[in-house]
């Protein structure tokens, strides 16, 4: 038997991984420790998505030589691998972007950033 | 089925295909020839313009709609993406083309000193691509999907100068904004997929309660894409994106933070179309109130900011958050007309639409503007500048055109637009009216500044030698001052065949 709380134990850690990403991106001023808070959030929201389709006791869903019983919804499986997908290149482009902030700046510190000549 | 046909219900897919195919045939022709490139690209854009204005002569007198089934098209099938074009979205289609097609062709002169061009080009389709899709998107992952293409490209070309560290860090603060947003966006996605099982935006409209998680889910929907579309308090990056970036890339980007007011729009009047009148009263009250209040903030922020200015592109770029101000002002009274339940609701949305392709124009002629300053001068500062209108005489005459239709000065499209707003938010408060005439009043003595400034004056002997932009940058130039002129000259045309059946979608499910 399943009490309640267990099924919400998902929801709760997509809640905390949102706003650990949140707190990461608003207050930290290292750009690095910037990209993770975003890359947290991501994490979080895909799994939201992972676990709105997920049932109790599923299976993967793979029609071919399936064992039968209930099937996980494959939409959210599918848009999860889009996000990842599209999450992979925002963070490649975010940190070659740190990387060339460095290079200028000599610094990671977000209140040394931005100065400058215009 | 002749040729004609079957290449017309496949229009709403090669308008999509066609610009992204072309991306990434680009590096390879790069490889051939630079000239060969731009001009591969131009023609890119100008064949996707004529499937756009093709599909638009037939939505603007058909009265039809369009829709594109990828995938199974049988309805037992659950997965697949639906495009379905409307007015409106095929209106939000034009502004892109034109923007992208205008930003090429100056490009041409503007950007051959710089390396990396294949890039460029590349970045600009796709770009163009994101922009087109997530316009004629029916489907609400999809619109996520090309909102995040477009966000990448148009943040690697903000940065496109990767010598110059403010550049970078302009697309690093675009980057971040657009990535949580974006984020945000999907988060709604997944909340309404929950709560309906579906993903398209009819199919939604339908089912929709508007209960608790679904007011949750607007909330996360429009503050993200109002985000992206640098309405204030959250226009902070709008000025040094738009102020760093290369002259006809800021121009392009007026056509993304309008693609994402688009999808403000979209979820508020077609997924949120739904629900019940009783609902739907209280709704758009508190809606209407709530956006005619970030308008007004919108507007005065963004032109008090841009009277500080000494830079001209940022200068312009606040003033573009300004204009941002109006065309929400007018769709948020419309809102609020919709909920005391007064006619006059249909004249502000009128108002609000057809300022959008306006401002697009006007703001996109003084960024093309300070671009070719930029380019003869190599300054930024408007402290520095001074006689500029003895060398540059077609640039000057640009820049009294697109002066006047900002300010929203009779002959130009800004006049014609902006009295439709102020006649129709004064059936809210005659002082939203007063409100917005100051702002636009700020902001012709905002160019008027600069006009003295950069053109008039005498001649500084540093600038004896400067020559007037080159041909391309002209005839790009051209092009849009033309467009306003025309717009400004017969406002019934444009209103009576373009706006009016792209407001109808907005009101159909509003006051029917």
């Amino acid at each position: 038997m399943t009490l309640p709380f267990a099924l919400n134990i998902p929801y709760i850690a997509v809640a905390l991984l949102i706003l650990l990403g949140l707190y990461a991106v608003i207050f930290k001023r290292n750009l690095i420790k910037i990209v993770i808070g975003i890359t947290l959030i991501e994490s979080g929201v895909n799994m939201f998505l992972i676990t709105l389709g997920y049932r109790k006791g599923s299976i993967a869903p793979i029609y071919t030589s399936s064992p039968g019983g209930i099937m996980a919804l494959p939409v959210p499986q599918a848009l999860t691998l889009t996000s990842i997908v599209i999450g992979v290149a925002v963070l490649a482009l975010m940190l070659s972007l740190v990387i060339h902030l460095y290079r200028h700046y000599n610094t990671l510190d977000v209140r040394k950033i931005g100065g400058g000549k215009e | 089925m002749n040729i004609y046909e079957i290449l017309l219900t496949n229009s709403p897919a090669l308008i999509v295909a066609i610009p992204l195919l072309g991306a990434f045939l680009t590096p390879l022709i790069s490889r051939i020839n630079g000239k060969l490139r731009n001009l591969f690209a131009i023609s890119v854009l100008g064949l996707t313009g004529f499937f756009i204005f093709w599909l638009a002569a037939n939505i603007f007198i058909g009265k039809e709609t369009f829709s594109y089934v990828f995938g199974g098209v049988e309805t037992s099938t659950v997965i697949r993406i639906i495009f379905e074009v409307d007015a409106l979205s095929i209106f939000m289609a034009i502004i892109a083309i034109i923007l992208a097609f205008v930003g090429t062709v100056y490009s041409w002169a503007f950007m051959k000193d710089n390396t990396g061009l294949d890039k460029y080009y590349t970045l600009i389709l796709l770009m163009t691509t994101g922009m087109l899709g997530m316009v004629l998107t029916g489907d609400m992952f999809n619109f996520f999907v090309f909102l995040e293409i477009t966000s990448i490209s148009s943040c690697a070309l903000i940065a496109f100068r990767t010598n110059q560290g403010f550049a970078i860090d302009a697309g690093f603060k675009y980057i971040v904004i657009s990535a949580i947003g974006a984020l945000f966006v999907l988060f709604a996605i997944a909340l309404l997929y929950s709560q309906y099982n579906a993903l398209n935006m009819a199919v939604l409209a339908n089912a929709i309660k508007y209960d608790f998680v679904d007011k949750i889910a607007l909330v996360l929907l429009v503050g993200a894409l109002a985000m992206k579309a640098g309405i204030v308090p959250m226009h902070m990056w709008l000025p040094d994106a738009y102020g760093r970036a290369p002259a006809p890339i800021s121009l392009i980007l007026v056509g993304v933070t309008q693609a994402s007011l688009y999808g403000v729009l979209r979820v508020v009047f077609t997924v949120y179309g739904g629900i019940s009148e009783i609902l739907k009263v209280n709704a758009y009250l508190s809606l209407g109130t709530i956006v005619v209040i970030l308008a007004i903030a919108t507007m005065l922020v963004g032109v008090i900011m841009a009277l500080k200015q000494f830079d001209f592109k940022r200068m312009i770029a606040y003033a573009a958050v300004a204009e941002i101000g109006f065309m929400i002002l007018a769709i948020g009274t419309g809102l609020y007309l919709v909920g005391v339940g007064s006619l006059g609701a249909d004249m502000a949305f009128k108002g609000g639409v057809f300022h959008i392709i306006n401002d697009a124009l006007d703001i996109g002629l003084l960024f093309l503007v300070a671009g070719s300053v930029y380019y003869a001068t190599k300054e930024t500062s408007l402290d520095k500048m001074g006689g500029l209108a003895r060398n540059m005489k077609y640039t000057t005459i640009f820049f009294i055109i697109g002066l006047l239709a900002v300010a929203g000065m009779p002959p130009m499209n800004g006049f014609a637009s902006k009295l439709i707003i102020y006649e129709s938010i004064y059936q809210a408060s005659p002082l939203l009216s007063i409100v917005a005439i100051l702002s636009s009043i700020m902001l012709l003595a905002v160019f008027v500044k600069v006009f003295h400034s950069a053109f008039l004056g005498p001649a500084i002997p540093k600038f004896k030698n400067v020559k007037e932009a080159p041909k391309s940058m002209l005839l790009a130039m051209l092009l849009i001052a033309c467009l306003i002129i025309f717009f400004g000259l017969f406002p019934d045309f444009i209103i009576n065949n373009i706006v009016e059946p792209a407001t109808n979608v907005l009101t159909g499910g509003v006051l029917s």
